[in-house]
């Protein structure tokens, strides 16, 4: 059982420790950001920071970098689904 | 015992439940985008009613739980159990501080009259109104979401504690991390969209 190993990856406290201070550096830039004025382009910013937090959160807190190929692929079809879901809603409703 | 565990069956099952989760906010969020493009001025202004310093901190103290729960995890992987209940516990304790300030929060906005159904949100400009109502339901769901990720926590202490689960079998604190990490994430998108609105 070679591929046990592998399965059960395990986060090491410093590993963790990393993710959380850039998620806090995150939080910091988000919160500083929005005091600056850029008219239409505060929210695209905000989501794009947003999304780089979801991602460590994803990739290391819920360990999905190592894991099987069956949730990778199943997370991202759920994820391409989402996309779809607001994205031609929003259209619909942004160009009626 | 002989049997083995599966461990990319328990979570493969977790993560879909989890899927039907994301979904249910997706839904959620549709609803915030269709109507800032409709009200993008009343949501601006909706914004700056929330406080931002209390959203931060939530955001600061559900981080942290995150980075404890799995650090949990590890731990009892080590085989250190006192050290995998302490930081459970903690976790549950930010938890609990967490609902305490969205106690607050609430409160001091039904002080202001505003909320659903208020004179103030009913008479005011329709994009407030429903500024609100999204605003109340999207963080009462995450609210609810968080109480039901402490019980997870707070089982899987128990567990812990009476040796059911340890360094060979932690499929349970795994998952209810899992479910944990899901209430963080959520929040992450929460936080900018309703508290840092431009």
């Amino acid at each position: 059982m070679s591929k046990d190993s592998s399965i059960q990856h395990m986060m090491s406290y410093k590993q963790l420790a990393l993710v959380l201070i850039s998620l806090l550096i995150l939080t910091g830039v988000t919160v500083g950001v929005s005091y600056v004025h850029m008219g239409i382009f505060n929210v695209p910013i905000a989501l794009g920071i947003a999304c780089f937090k979801v991602s460590l959160v994803l990739l290391f807190f819920m360990h999905l970098k190592y894991e099987s190929i069956a949730i990778k692929v199943s997370f991202l079809s759920t994820v391409g689904f989402l996309a779809i879901m607001i994205s031609f809603t929003f259209w619909d409703v942004a160009y009626r | 015992m002989n049997k083995p565990i599966d461990f990319i069956g328990i979570r493969l099952g977790m993560w879909l439940f989890l899927y039907s989760e994301i979904i249910l906010f997706g839904g959620m969020f549709v609803l915030y985008a269709a109507y800032f493009h409709a009200y993008p001025t009343d949501f601006v202004e909706g914004g700056r009613q929330l406080n931002r310093v209390i959203g931060a901190i939530n955001t600061i103290i559900l981080l942290l739980s995150s980075f404890t729960v799995a650090a949990s995890i590890t731990a009892i992987r080590l085989g250190s159990k006192k050290l995998s209940l302490s930081l459970i516990g903690f976790s549950f304790i930010c938890g609990i501080v967490f609902l305490i300030n969205k106690y607050f929060e609430w409160g001091a906005k039904f002080h202001h009259d505003i909320y659903p159904n208020s004179e103030t949100l009913i008479n005011g400009p329709p994009g407030q109104n429903i500024f609100f109502g999204l605003y109340y339901v999207i963080t009462g769901l995450h609210g609810l979401h968080v109480i039901i990720g402490m019980t997870l926590l707070a089982i899987s202490f128990v567990l812990v504690a009476s040796n059911k689960i340890h360094a060979e079998r932690f499929a349970m604190l795994e998952n209810s991390g899992l479910y944990w990490h899901l209430v963080d994430l959520i929040w992450i998108f929460v936080f900018p969209l309703f508290y840092l609105v431009l």
